[in-house]
């Protein structure tokens, strides 16, 4: 008896919690709410069946129980039932199977002159990738990429010239129109989904599939990767921003083709040297970095983290944070540096400054700290030089207590909390698993050993 | 010489009976002693992975906790948990385990056709855990790829264990595979060639149904992973390039060119998906005989249930790509897969059905073994309609690697073939040791397990729903996760641990009763099926005495008209005197 008015209980409060849950399905933000309507259908379908079939053997459990002179009635079987029953949940199976295939119909079948747009995996970043003005992607070779050319583009292929290249893990839409995305990985299988959107495809390395969708809804999206793509899958994130057409040609019309990133000039350390007249103040003539001003060292940084860390002061992604106060000092100096020109400039200058070793003020234990590190080697490197392409930057021979003052403002949130700096999020994600400042000196008294 | 069933030829062939300890534990060929030693050892790693699983819910739980919980441990931990349990738990206990134990004993034979090579399955087997143990002490630890193993990035530095986990995994993988098809190729032949005399097919209980079914489907798939693990230890291991196409690694180019990571989805779930049932297969027929027997009835509509077994069993070969609706296989393939998974359902509906009828109108009585089994209808029911979502590839396309799937398969895949393995152990121990097991601490075991892991599971799917991803090591300030969200991860931990905590109540039990237990007698439960009928409890090394049994009707004669007792074993011959009936099988 108490299992049946247990499995009674559990039916009720199966319903009860499915009505009553707040966790449903993210509001949908593409065309595809004919997908959440076959899902309403399935769970009407088999909502029923299942409330069926367990109050139906709770009333056979209270009914048939075990008492005193109680006999079995013997019956093998009952061909008559037993092919209603077959009958029965054939006809339910078709009632489900069958508007679902004719979404899905709709769903493979790509409207003609969808807007294209490539979305670009990598462990543990998003890039993206418009065809320009001609409509036509440059073919891309996956022996192509490297750090003067992230997306592989073929050189020699004239369509690849015009195209446009987001390099960051942001990418605009227009609102009410069909949108194709292309999906490419350069390493490992990832997924690109957007809740609101409902559709998700895997990226494959080694081939490019792609998926559609007409944005209903203004607004800003995450992307979230989810297949499985090594230790950094859940920091692996990126946004989508649903813009009206003429938001969306703007955005569009601000980004750069591969053939303008290509002819950029090299920044001029002789006219970065001027700029960095205002940089000397604080993080010293040598750029060796001053602890009592709490500027960080800059020589040997890679000039790309410097060059990103300065757009990023100055689009007000860093610094902004009102307990980060050194970082609210650095973002109107770096304020000072108007254009991209003078960025590359004074970054290029740095690059010329010798690279001495910082001291090491920073101690704790190297062998917990080596532990630690693991984690950390799978972007930086074993070495904590840093890695380009894992836009991650070195460690080892920087100050170290500006790291650990990093750390300890991704661990807060005083720093990568900003929604468009997604790098930021990710070491955020990452610092969060150093329990405690002890951790941290220990980490950073392994990477002084490097 | 004319084909002579091995039943008539029981007096010429010779029964060596073990002499020494070690030929009576150790090296044993006695399928009763393999059998519990597959299921020591199946257990044994059960609860490892079982522990592996309690540290990924603290990490989801209470995020960024705890110092020994790290993104490379999390993956780490995912992917032991998972493999240990799908295979060297599951496939290993219900056919290694149940199956190495009750099949000689239901067809009245003496032992499997093969006991040597019986004998070395499960050596083999014990060298496999061994091998995938010991991933947890080499450099780099074990593999984090989670458990479908999927390149390139199983084998590329990005992903934790990529110096030696994933070689030992593929290695472990291989040697299971030829340890189950030994004993797989046994379980087969032993059916077909040495029943008892009078013991039809048609006249097997399901409990020898669903592992035959299984073993059939084993000894077809693993074949598919077995290929699988070769190549991919040889990209990893020489550099070829089956999986692995031209890509970039940290920034680097690698020497890989032209491989497919699909086609090794494709081998996967070949394997894969058929791999459910052989988990489901064995877990079917054994809780139909627990519940006939337990409610006193014939189990319903026995042919039925016997051609569901066969439909489904031949069905999962052609259902495998619905794991990959969005894996960038050709979406065309995505009508073919969803129209053949919606099409198991019905047999497996039919299952559904039949148990419950078998209740109806029957003389339920909740025994321990009763209560688990009506505990696996409810969770499989669930589990199954769940899979209806994930079989539709348009419902699957937002919930495919959301919380939804990790829900739906611990449900049918986890939560209900376990609910079968405690009904089965808390059925057949009496047979096994001769004693009874506690009933009060085995029904508490069954209250608190079932409630536990329904407080886990039912809310999980709703996170699936959100769109919270799965394999996620923690979720950060995703912007359309609400707080709330976060609170249910708790409640579920909490409700996890619980339900980890309370297996001890079966081990104590399981474990103390061989002592302290009374005695069960040949028959506690009053059943039909040969190995209760057996001259010794335990049965003694040869199972029959001088005699083999010789069968006169099907496993389901319980509450026959005109009969006082409300079961007549398989082995009474036909009461002149009671007019015939009709037992639905039809077949002498």
């Amino acid at each position: 008896m108490p299992l049946a008015v247990a499995l009674i209980v559990l039916v009720v409060g199966t319903l009860v919690f499915h009505f009553l849950s707040p966790w449903t399905f993210t509001p949908i933000a593409s065309n595809w709410g004919m997908i959440d309507s076959i899902v309403d259908l399935t769970f009407v379908v088999t909502g029923i069946v299942f409330v069926a079939v367990n109050l139906f053997m709770a009333y056979a459990i209270i009914r048939y129980r075990h008492r005193e002179g109680l006999k079995a009635k013997y019956e093998p079987e009952n061909k008559k039932l037993e092919t209603w029953l077959t009958v029965l949940t054939t006809i339910a199976i078709a009632a489900m199977l069958a508007p679902g295939l004719f979404v899905y119909a709709k769903i493979v079948t790509v409207p003609e002159g969808a807007t294209e747009i490539e979305a670009v995996g990598q462990q543990w970043h998003w890039s993206f990738r418009l065809p320009g003005k001609d409509g036509e992607f440059g073919t891309v070779d996956a022996k192509l990429i490297g750090n003067d050319n992230p997306f592989g583009i073929d050189p020699d292929d004239p369509h690849g010239q015009d195209d446009v290249l987001v390099e960051e893990a942001i990418v605009h839409i227009p609102l009410g129109e069909p949108v194709r995305f292309w999906l490419r990985s350069k390493d490992v299988l990832h997924n690109f989904t957007v809740a609101q959107f409902r559709v998700k495809m895997d990226l494959v390395p080694g081939l490019v599939t792609h998926m559609w969708l007409e944005p209903t809804r203004v607004g800003e999206y995450e992307i979230l990767c989810e297949e499985l793509c090594g230790i950094a899958h859940h920091a692996m994130r990126g946004r989508v921003v649903v813009d009206e057409p003429e938001d969306y040609q703007a955005w569009l019309d601000s980004q750069p083709t591969f053939a303008e990133i290509q002819a950029r000039a090299p920044g001029d350390p002789a006219l970065g040297a001027a700029s960095y007249a205002l940089c000397a103040a604080c993080h010293g003539s040598q750029g060796e970095g001053l602890v009592a001003l709490n500027a960080p060292k800059l020589s040997g940084q890679g000039p790309w983290y410097l060059k990103r860390q300065l757009q990023n002061y100055k689009l007000g992604r860093r610094g902004i944070h009102e307990d980060d106060l050194y970082g609210k000092q650095m973002a109107p100096m770096a304020a000072t540096l108007v254009n991209d020109t003078m960025i590359d400039n004074v970054v290029a200058y740095i690059r010329t400054l010798p690279d001495t070793p910082a001291p090491a003020t920073v101690t704790g234990d190297v062998a917990h700290g080596a532990q630690l590190y693991k984690l950390c080697a799978f972007c930086h490197g074993a070495d904590a030089a840093g890695i380009e392409a894992m836009k991650a930057p070195r460690q080892a021979g920087m100050t170290d207590w500006y790291l650990l003052s990093q750390l300890r403002n991704f661990k807060q949130g005083l720093r990568g909390h900003h929604p468009e700096d997604l790098d930021g999020k990710q070491m955020g994600f990452m610092a969060r698993t150093l329990q405690d400042e002890q951790a941290m000196r220990d980490v950073i008294a392994y990477i002084n050993t490097l | 010489m004319a084909y002579v069933a091995i039943a008539d030829r029981d007096h010429e062939l010779e029964h060596h009976d073990p002499t020494t300890f070690i030929t009576k534990y150790i090296w044993s060929q006695d399928h009763k002693v393999i059998a519990i030693q597959y299921s020591i050892t199946a257990l044994f790693v059960g609860f490892v992975a079982l522990v592996l699983s309690g540290m990924m819910r603290l990490q989801l739980g209470f995020p960024d906790s705890f110092s020994f919980i790290t993104p490379v441990s999390y993956y780490q931990f995912i992917t032991m948990h998972g493999m240990i349990m799908v295979i060297f738990l599951l496939t290993a206990l219900f056919l290694g385990g149940f199956g190495n134990y009750l099949i000689p004993l239901m067809i009245g034979s003496r032992d499997m056709v093969f006991p040597y090579m019986n004998m070395v399955s499960f050596w083999v087997y014990l060298v496999s855990v061994i091998v995938l143990l010991s991933s947890f002490f080499v450099p780099g630890g074990p593999t984090g790829a989670g458990w479908t193993l999927y390149p390139p990035q199983a084998i590329l530095p990005g992903t934790p264990g990529t110096d030696w986990g994933i070689i030992l995994m593929l290695v472990s993988l291989a040697l299971f595979i030829v340890a189950f098809t030994m004993g797989g190729l046994n379980y087969v032949t032993t059916i077909l060639q040495a029943r008892t005399r009078g013991m039809t097919m048609m006249r097997l209980p399901l409990s020898l149904w669903g592992i035959f079914m299984a073993t059939i489907l084993g000894l077809l798939a693993f074949p598919a992973l077995f290929v699988s693990a070769v190549m991919m230890t040889l990209d990893k291991a020489i550099g070829t390039s089956f999986f692995m196409p031209a890509v970039i690694s940290m920034g680097e180019q690698l020497d890989h060119a032209g491989g497919s990571p699909i086609l090794f989805q494709h081998l996967f779930w070949f394997f894969g998906h058929p791999e459910v049932y052989i988990v489901a297969l064995p877990g079917f027929g054994l809780v139909s005989d627990l519940l006939s027997t337990h409610a006193r009835k014939s189990i319903f509509g026995y042919r039925m249930m016997v051609w569901a077994i066969l439909a489904i069993g031949g069905l999962s070969f052609v259902v495998w790509a619905h794991h990959m609706y969005v894996s960038g296989m050709n979406p065309y393939f995505g009508f073919f897969f969803a129209t053949t998974t919606l099409i198991i359902a019905v047999p497996t509906a039919i299952k559904v059905y039949n148990w419950v009828l078998t209740l109806w109108q029957g003389d339920i009585h909740l025994t321990v073994p009763m209560l688990f089994a009506i505990g696996f209808i409810f969770t499989f029911t669930h589990g199954g309609l769940t899979g209806i979502f994930l079989g539709n590839v348009v419902v699957d396309l937002p919930l495919s690697d959301t919380y939804f799937v990790v829900a739906h398969f611990h449900m049918v895949m986890g939560v209900s073939p376990i609910m079968v393995v405690f009904g089965a152990i808390y059925h057949w121990y009496p047979k096994i040791t001769g004693r009874m097991f506690n009933e009060t601490l085995g029904k508490w075991h069954f209250w608190l397990t079932f409630f536990g892991t329904y407080a886990i599971y039912l809310p999980m799917h709703y996170l699936g729903f959100l769109g919270v991803p799965r394999r996620y090591f923690s979720m950060g300030d995703t912007e359309f996760m609400p707080e709330s969200a976060f609170v249910l991860n708790q409640s579920i931990t909490i409700s996890a641990l619980f339900v980890g905590v309370v297996q001890l109540l079966f081990l104590y039990n399981i474990i103390v009763s061989l002592k302290k237990g009374k005695e069960a007698g040949p028959n506690p439960w009053k059943a039909t099926t040969l190995e209760w009928q057996t001259p010794d409890t335990p049965p003694k090394h040869g199972n029959w005495g001088h005699e083999l049994p010789v069968v006169y009707r099907w496993a389901y004669d319980y509450s026959v008209p005109g009969y006082h007792d409300d079961f007549i074993p398989q082995n009474v011959p036909p009461n002149p005197d009671i007019p015939a009936h009709d037992d639905g099988t039809h077949h002498s």
